[in-house]
């Protein structure tokens, strides 16, 4: 690749924050580095895994609604976060986040817990607690 | 109040931070050459292990390794400390700080603020450097940026004891003994070999050279075993590897051609030049594979044939990269 064959797709994935540099070959043929703020393939491909992840927020979301699932399910897919992760972030056993999953369960759990899941998802206890879906 | 240190952005976060935190402490070394001192080009295709549903490939050996190598291999020592105790952590590098220290260290990315978006998963590996504090403010190199960028003391603190997969437990290094002569000739030929040797000799098909086939082998399969949906989702994640943030493009295979070709001069052999030459052509090979594989997303009616172009392009790749091993091998 040559300097001036450098893409500069924006797909605005970056938001300006900043520019990629790419390795390409000058004049002499000698590499450096320009400066990229993106590539249409590389735009599709990116997009294209956040559909897939935004796909099962919202399977998970209509999960929820139809009381299928707690919100801590929701907002963990929402934080992009498996079992694992949340496990870690909580404190809880993995077993046991699997269990908040559970409405039923879910009605039960105190404030002090829920507190927890508040604070790693940053919202509002009183948001989890009334179900809402942010 | 602060010391000197020269923020360089680079395509990739470990040798943006090895070349930094060695160019503070005198030793010039451009991120190609960290890269290829620390034989970080290499391929591996993990197809039971799994991110999001979705296997793992990757063109680089695992993280921290590129750094580990080219320290060794330039004889720069560096002191590691993990922690349990999360403020411990912060005291330990603020009395560093004082010191005149720059602290290099691992975060996870998901609540790095300063990131675009699109970029913040749960991603625990990415190297920065920490070098002043201004109250509650620290100064951060973060080699993704182009400028020096800022964290507050919660907010640095978090992304230390980010959790998942490679929770760093605020892992920090900083250097404890700067070599007063590099040996590069040395540390570029051990470099070379090792790449060359792991990409043709490692005997588990999943990775070099064997990998890179075995990949275009299931390929093939894909439309039919998995269905577009997923078909699509895996293709995509290949070419994500490969482009995504850090690879200075084609899964680092240009900046191991500008690495081949700092080489040729420090070496004075020519014949390495050829070699940058052959790496570009299979850099460029790799970016057409990345053109296919964004065709297949964006047209979701293409099947089989189309997955098989993509294939054809990677047994090209191989044969081509094959070639170029067995030559760098014999330096």
């Amino acid at each position: 690749m040559k300097n001036n064959e450098v893409p500069q797709d924006d797909a605005n994935l970056l938001e300006g924050k900043f520019r990629e540099p790419c390795y390409a070959l000058d004049e002499q043929g000698k590499y450096n580095t320009i400066k990229s703020v993106g590539w249409e393939p590389k735009n599709i491909v990116i997009q294209h895994a956040w559909e897939g992840v935004n796909e099962q927020i919202e399977e998970t979301k209509q999960l929820v609604l139809q009381e299928k699932l707690s919100p801590i399910a929701y907002y963990m897919k929402k934080q992009l976060m498996d079992v694992q992760i949340l496990a870690a972030y909580t404190g809880f056993f993995q077993w046991t986040v699997k269990r908040h999953f559970k409405m039923k369960t879910f009605n039960k759990l105190s404030d002090t817990k829920l507190m927890k899941y508040a604070e790693v998802f940053e919202i509002e206890l009183d948001v989890l607690k009334n179900k809402k879906l942010l | 109040m602060g010391i000197d240190f020269q923020h360089k952005q680079s395509a990739h976060c470990e040798n943006g931070v090895a070349s930094n935190l060695l160019n503070y402490y005198g030793i010039k070394l451009s991120e190609p050459m960290i890269f290829g001192i620390g034989s970080g080009l290499f391929f591996s295709y993990m197809p039971f292990l799994k991110v999001n549903g979705i296997p793992v490939t990757s063109y680089r050996p695992l993280p921290g390794v590129i750094f580990r190598r080219a320290a060794k291999r330039l004889g720069f020592k560096v002191k590691r400390k993990k922690f349990r105790n999360q403020d411990k952590a912060m005291q330990d590098m603020d009395s560093l700080l004082k010191k005149n220290t720059p602290v290099g260290m691992l975060v996870g990315v998901y609540h790095l603020n300063y990131f675009p978006k699109a970029y913040r998963f749960h991603f625990n590996a990415h190297n920065l450097v920490v070098y002043a504090k201004n109250d509650q403010t620290y100064t951060i190199s973060d080699p993704v940026m182009e400028t020096p960028t800022y964290l507050t003391y919660n907010e640095l603190k978090k992304v230390r004891f980010a959790q998942g997969i490679f929770a760093p437990k605020g892992h920090m290094y900083w250097a404890i003994k700067i070599p007063e002569h590099v040996d590069l000739k040395n540390a570029i030929i051990t470099g070379i070999r090792k790449t060359a040797k792991d990409m043709l000799g490692i005997p588990i098909p999943l990775f070099g050279v064997k990998g890179i086939r075995y990949m275009a082998k299931q390929i093939r399969k894909y439309p039919k075993k998995l269905g577009k949906r997923k078909a699509s989702q895996y293709l995509g994640q290949i070419v994500r590897a490969q482009e995504e943030i850090g690879t200075g493009g084609a899964g680092f295979r240009f900046m191991y051609a500008a690495f081949l070709q700092e080489a040729a001069q420090v070496l004075n052999k020519e014949w390495l030049y050829e070699m940058a030459d052959e790496m570009t052509i299979i850099g460029d090979l790799w970016r057409s594979f990345a053109v296919e594989t964004a065709r297949i997303i964006k047209d979701r009616s293409q099947v089989e044939d189309a997955y098989n172009q993509a294939a054809d392009i990677l047994m090209k790749i191989a044969d081509k990269e094959e070639k170029v091993y067995i030559e760098l091998k014999k330096i």
